[in-house]
């Protein structure tokens, strides 16, 4: 379960809350602090991009939190509802909830609502108050404005710096909203009439303020959005106004949630179950995991070429509109369009690609493969990015249907189109694991930037997993492996510099017992370390998950679940990288794309986390350990003979400077020549 | 002859005052300098920069404002309220006059140079009329809300435009009234300063007044409309100086941060008669403020806090690429401030309001060229001798044996008696001075400190005989009828018969001593001298000018001798002759009668008689040690000159005995660093 806001992404994992989930998530009164509220009885106060909590806060056991904990902004305090009535407030200091300060109210509180730059409102259920009016007499009555409708949602805005208020209430299906100014004590009732369908129901709102309407978007259960307009300043505040919404977009995918708005008229936002779109001048889906979110956060894939992230395309959401959004994409066209109320479909038009479909859910691999093919070459079809995907969910499904279709060569041609990612065909990498199919996997790895880590700990499985046998027939891209067997002799040499360079000389240690058995069998080391445990085309598979985008968090628990024997070998190999790396200056390995010195480290690191007490066991993985043990001892001594050097040019220094400033006296000798 | 024990002086604390105002004459082509303690000196331009006057300061008088009027006449004003003229022959101040208007701010001539135009920190712009050996008052002009910091002359006298604090004001001078009223914007960098002090006005023929202020901006005004036209944000912090050529095709403004800029009237484009003012040079050759800018006709020349004078050529101005259109940076005056005891191997250092006393270390060690000897004995501070009253030290000497010092105010002369008890040093001062010792420009002890000559500001050359705890006025030359020069050079044979003076333009008279009459004149030359001494056993007076020339003048043969005939007609070395500063000291060799000791702030020279002298084509200074022998021969045998660069800024160098030197050097950088920070200083990421 993850509330979703707009700007960042939190999860029940992370936050570790209640069972219930969350209640609800508000700004606090500094900047990337956020108030979380969950549904049994914690308030956390959440620092967002240290992802950690500061503080948090519960109520005694059996009383339960009932509304969000806001922020008072004027005061920096925060203030939460307990059992409907009971408001506490407390600030950062205060470490129990039970001991601060405490009103219990005579009506229910639906929403405590607060707002930079205004007082924080008590929203009860049938009426609204300021803070300090409701402290001031906790017991007094407030008069009931709404009269048995349930408050569905609220806004609270600052609008010309006076304070604005609208709920969305329900009733028998039918919506009213409310919009309350405060400068001008006015409350205005608007109804909302509903468009056409009548068995779809409201999913969320979204409101934004222009210079004089506040239009008020919504987004019912069948993907539909609609917009209504309201006006600031009523014209009869007296009389119950209806408003009319009209359709402004409708969603191809109806599993969306909630909808959200961002800078002015720019941008909405749709989310769903754990996809959220964008809107500027087109639509964008991006699906995204949660995961990998925290992975674009975290580590960041190492970047092979920029031109390669371009966000998926999969739904071309202009073209059956065919009035060219795209071009005219300023700000005021986009007004225009918006307020014509243009109905969007989102329904692509398949007619340059129906032929591509049939053929692809009808005819024979090979006919397929043609087909695509004849696709492919033409790329330049306005549609393109829609037929791919199109073709790629065909293939898939039919696929899935029949097992024993497996258009290969099609699909690694569509992968290598960089249109695709893993989020818009999970089916893809799941097929490919079932089959076993390294190279398509391998493509896959180097293509899609949101692989999530369960996945990427999959194909690792895969790739330790499976035979050599089986590898050496397979065609995988060999472009991150060099190939030391044409140089054995050579990397002999290398090797023995290349430790001596890294301070590494197991001779001269002799203090730890490890040493010792080192030291009776140095020549078998020797050996050992040099070769590398696994052949060349496992080896650029490996090279293929070192370069995949994680994180640690996600990707730790899987790795616990390889086998041991599994795991040595991967450690074996990436020792043999590090040796490698560390035999230059520049401490890079040979090759095209080869993996980074970063990348090998954090996955011995990693690999060692998950798995040490495993591994720490294992007779075969006790050499690579030692080695490793080693380096790191040796490296700490090179660190601290480079700082005593260091020290010494500093000193060196300091009297070359007092040889020059002699000091106020002195007497010499001088030759004139 | 190469080898000496040096003793490597840095002790002498000195630390000059930071430059407030410069005024360029024209005519003359000589430069006005006046400093934060008063001091006002005049520069030579001509005679290859030479500091070739000065005025000493007072404690209560912070000079503002400078300029020249009248052709050739320096006048000064500042916040004691006063206006001063200087009377540039006889080196004092020709009187000084109370302007009523409370602390003076600025001044302006007129450009007949016949009215002198004051700003007052009341707010009131007076005018004043230059008579021959006087100012009069003449009137006020409408008096303004707050002090008068900038004011300058329309070309034509008719207007002046006044900077104030955050206004500048146009007066129509027939009528004294203002004829507008100009506001400055106060927004510093987006931010409203409390004030815009407007720093610097400058008055231009079309009617543009160029105004700088501290809010970073250089400003153009429409004088006739009153209205802004042009507008440079140029610094973070205040431009503080403004200064115009007189051909009205460029300016210089100086910044708080260090930095002169440049600005110039250049065509829109190629061809077109159209101009406008381009910001076209920024140069940073000081690190503190530049207070005070002035534009000749070949050059930018700036001065502040820093001490430093700069002058930087014009490169489209100079005619001839030669060593003249080089930066040139003053920093030390050209005036020994430091004299020598030999015998007891004292150092006598002068500062503003103070004398101190050193006594010299001792060595028993020896090496080789190079080598830093162990001390037996370190320097001791021995005496701190400090003025009473606001005048600052005109000159100050040690006898050759240490038992007399004297030095002299504008008003008063102080000569006192040291006994030495070993470790013990007792000071008594000689009371009762006679009326015409009342201030002195400079001060010589005879070498065996019998006698004592003293140039008056009057031009009198006065011989006091020492004896004992007393002294005796044994005669005064009096100068030559008709001149009141003043003499500011004194140089004594060492068996103390004949004593040569040298005022402050061209000549030197010498004197008999015994017979106390004036022996002879040295024919004049055109440049001024820089120093002065008188050979052991020859008599032969060494003299050097500031065109860096060395003239040998028998003083017996009344005569130049052969030497110096021969230096005459080859020509010197063209580096000798390109050197910056020049020589402030000479001194001799007393067993070597053919070595001339000299040095100026960047070398120390010996100039060998009896060896061939350089022509352009050899190597004057060979920085290199010599590698081998045969090397050390050549050099030794090459040409007269053996000079050394190893002591810098050199401030003196005398030989104390035979092989030994003492040479007192002032590092820039302890200057730097006794310096008041920066207003303004960069920093870095701030």
């Amino acid at each position: 379960m993850a509330v979703l806001e707009e700007e960042f992404t939190l999860s029940s994992v992370v936050l570790s809350t209640g069972p219930e989930g969350l209640l609800g998530m508000k700004q606090s009164d500094k900047t990337d602090q956020f108030l979380v509220t969950d549904s049994g009885r914690t308030v956390i106060l959440y620092k967002v991009s240290d992802q950690k909590p500061l503080g948090s806060w519960s109520v005694k056991q059996g009383q339960i939190v009932t509304c969000p904990a806001a922020c008072n902004f004027q005061t920096g305090e925060y203030i939460v509802v307990h059992n409907n009535k009971i408001l506490r407030i407390w600030n950062n200091e205060d470490v129990n909830l039970d001991k601060v300060f405490k009103a219990t109210l005579s009506v229910e509180v639906c929403r405590i609502l607060s707002v930079q730059g205004s007082e924080p409102l008590v929203l009860f259920k049938e009426g609204v108050r300021g803070l300090e009016a409701s402290l001031a007499d906790p017991q007094q009555k407030i008069e009931a404005v709404i009269s048995d409708e349930v408050i569905k949602w609220t806004k609270f805005f600052i609008v010309f710096r006076h304070p604005v208020l609208i709920f969305i209430t329900e009733k028998h299906g039918n919506h009213f909203a409310y919009v309350q100014m405060f400068n001008s004590r006015i409350l205005t009732k608007y109804t909302l009439l509903v468009g056409q369908d009548k068995n779809s129901f409201i999913e969320s709102f979204t409101a934004l303020v222009d210079q004089k309407f506040i239009s008020l978007t919504s987004l019912s259960s069948d993907g539909c959005i609609y917009e209504t307009l309201m006006p600031i300043r009523p014209t009869d505040p007296e009389k119950n106004q209806s408003l009319v919404r009209s359709l402004l977009l409708k969603a191809v995918v109806s599993d969306f949630k909630r909808v959200t708005t961002r800078d002015q008229w720019s941008t909405l936002v749709l989310w769903g179950k754990c996809v959220y779109a964008t809107w500027r001048i087109s639509v964008i889906p991006y699906n995204c995991e949660v995961s990998s979110l925290a992975g674009a956060h975290g580590k960041l894939k190492h970047s092979q070429d920029p031109g390669t992230h371009v966000v998926p395309h999969f739904v071309n959401w202009e073209t059956p509109q065919g009035c060219g959004l795209g071009s005219q994409n300023s700000e005021q066209s986009r007004r225009i369009l918006r307020r014509r109320k243009i109905e969007v479909s989102l329904q692509p038009e398949v007619s340059p690609s129906k032929q591509l479909l049939s053929t692809i859910m009808k005819d024979s691999e090979k006919h397929t493969e043609v087909e695509v093919w004849k696709f492919l070459a033409l790329k330049q079809t306005p549609d393109f990015h829609t037929v791919t995907g199109d073709t790629v969910t065909g293939l898939l499904e039919r696929c899935k249907a029949e097992p024993s279709f497996y258009p290969r060569s099609c699909l690694m041609h569509l992968i290598q189109v960089h249109v695709l990612s893993y989020s818009l065909c999970r089916d893809l990498m799941e097929i490919a694991l079932k089959k076993k199919d390294v190279q398509l996997l391998q493509l896959c790895l180097q293509q899609f930037p949101d692989i999530p880590e369960s996945v990427t700990c999959a194909c690792l499985k895969i790739f330790l997993r499976i035979g050599d046998d089986s590898i050496q027939e397979t065609d995988v891209s060999m472009e991150s492996v060099f190939d030391y067997s044409n140089s054995v002799h050579d990397e002999k040499m290398e090797e023995q510099t290349g430790i001596l360079q890294n301070g590494f000389n197991p001779e001269e240690d002799k203090y730890s017992n490890c040493d010792q058995e080192l030291n009776k069998k140095p020549q078998d080391k020797t050996k050992e370390t040099i070769s590398c445990s696994v052949i060349p085309k496992r080896a650029a598979l490996l090279n293929a998950i070192l370069h995949s985008a994680y994180s640690e968090t996600f990707l730790l628990p899987h790795l616990k679940n390889i086998p041991a024997q599994h795991i040595t070998l991967f450690l074996k190999c990436l020792c043999f990288l590090y040796l490698k790396c560390s035999e230059n200056a520049t401490m890079t390995l040979p090759g095209i794309h080869p993996p980074t010195l970063n990348q090998i480290m954090d996955w011995i690191c990693l690999l060692l986390d998950a798995n040490f007490t495993v591994v720490v066991m294992m007779p075969e993985a006790k050499r690579p350990l030692i080695n490793l043990y080693k380096l790191v001892k040796s490296q700490i001594s090179v660190y601290s003979k480079l700082n005593k050097i260091e020290v010494s040019f500093w000193e060196l220094q300091k009297l070359n400077q007092e040889k020059n400033n002699r000091g106020l006296y002195s007497i010499e000798v001088l030759e004139l020549f | 002859m190469g080898e000496f024990k040096v003793h490597r002086v840095r002790f002498f604390n000195y630390v000059p005052s930071g430059i407030r105002c410069v005024a360029y004459n024209n005519q003359s082509n000589r430069l006005a300098v006046s400093r934060t303690d008063g001091t006002v000196e005049i520069y030579n331009l001509s005679a290859n920069y030479f500091q070739e006057k000065f005025f000493p300061g007072h404690e209560s008088r912070a000079t503002e404002a400078l300029c020249w009027a009248e052709g050739q006449r320096l006048f000064s004003a500042g916040l004691n309220g006063e206006i001063m003229e200087y009377d540039l022959q006889a080196l004092n101040i020709k009187y000084a006059m109370d302007a009523f208007g409370g602390p003076i701010w600025s001044m302006a001539a007129s450009p007949s140079g016949s009215q002198l135009l004051v700003g007052c920190e009341d707010g009131s712009v007076k005018l004043f009329q230059i008579t021959p050996d006087k100012i009069q008052f003449e009137r006020n002009f409408d008096r303004q809300k707050s002090r008068i910091l900038s004011l300058s002359w329309h070309p034509s006298g008719t207007h002046i435009a006044a900077g104030s604090i955050d206004y500048i004001s146009v007066f129509d001078v027939k009528s004294g009234s203002a004829v507008h009223k100009m506001i400055v914007d106060r927004q510093y960098m987006g931010v409203s300063k409390r004030k815009c002090i407007v720093w610097g006005v400058a008055f231009l023929s079309d009617g543009t007044i160029i105004s700088v202020d501290s809010a970073g901006k250089v400003q153009f005004w429409d004088s006739a409309t009153g209205t802004l036209v042009k507008s440079h944000l140029i610094a973070n912090a205040d431009v503080q100086s403004i200064a115009v050529a007189d051909q009205e095709d460029s300016f210089v403004v100086g910044t708080a941060e260090g930095t002169v800029f440049h600005f110039q009237l250049v065509p829109v484009t190629s061809n077109s008669s159209e101009k406008q003012w381009v910001r076209t040079k920024p140069f940073q050759h000081h690190t503190h403020d530049v207070r005070t800018v002035a534009h000749s006709p070949t050059a930018l020349i700036s001065g502040g806090t820093d001490t430093h004078l700069v002058f930087r050529p014009l490169m489209e101005k100079v005619q001839v690429k030669n060593y003249d259109a080089a930066l040139r940076k003053i920093t030390f005056p050209h005036r020994c401030l430091i004299s020598c005891s030999k015998k007891r191997q004292l150092l006598l250092f002068q500062f503003a309001h103070h004398l101190e006393l050193w006594r010299l270390g001792s060595t028993v060690a020896t090496g080789k060229n190079g080598d830093t000897l162990p001390l037996s004995k370190n320097a001791d501070h021995l005496l701190h001798l400090k003025t009473k009253g606001p005048e600052n030290i005109i000159c100050s000497c040690i006898s050759p044996c240490g038992s007399w010092i004297a030095y002299s105010t504008v008003s008063r002369f102080f000569l006192y008696r040291l006994n030495y008890e070993h470790d013990n040093i007792s000071l008594k001062r000689v009371s009762k001075m006679p009326a015409f010792l009342r201030s002195a420009l400079q001060i010589l002890f005879s070498e065996d400190s019998t006698k004592l000559f003293v140039a008056s500001n009057q031009g009198a050359l006065h011989i006091v005989q020492l004896s004992g705890g007393s002294f005796k006025h044994l005669h005064a030359f009096q100068p030559q009828s008709g001149t009141v020069e003043a003499m500011c050079l004194l140089a004594v044979s060492p068996d103390g018969n004949w004593l040569a003076a040298s005022g402050t333009s061209a000549g030197v008279h010498v004197y008999n001593v015994k017979q106390q009459k004036l022996h002879c004149t040295v024919p004049a030359y055109n440049f001024p001298v820089t120093a002065m001494a008188i050979a052991p056993n020859t008599n032969n007076l060494v003299i050097t000018h500031s065109d860096q020339q060395v003239f040998e003048y028998s003083i017996p043969d009344k005569q130049y001798t052969d030497w110096s005939r021969t230096v005459q007609k080859q020509g010197f070395h063209h580096l000798w002759l390109q050197r910056d500063t020049p020589i402030s000291h000479i001194s001799f060799h007393p067993k070597r009668p053919m070595h001339i000791l000299l040095h100026d702030a960047y070398m120390f020279c010996i100039i060998d008689k009896s060896l061939p002298l350089p022509n352009d084509k050899t190597l004057l200074y060979n920085p290199f040690p010599p590698t081998n022998e045969s090397d050390v021969v050549r050099r030794r045998t090459a040409h007269a000159f053996r000079i050394s660069k190893i002591y810098k800024p050199l401030l003196f160098m005398d030989l104390l005995v035979e092989r030994t030197l003492v040479a007192v050097e002032r590092p820039l950088n302890d200057i730097i660093g006794q310096v008041p920070p920066p207003i303004k200083e960069k920093k870095f990421g701030t």
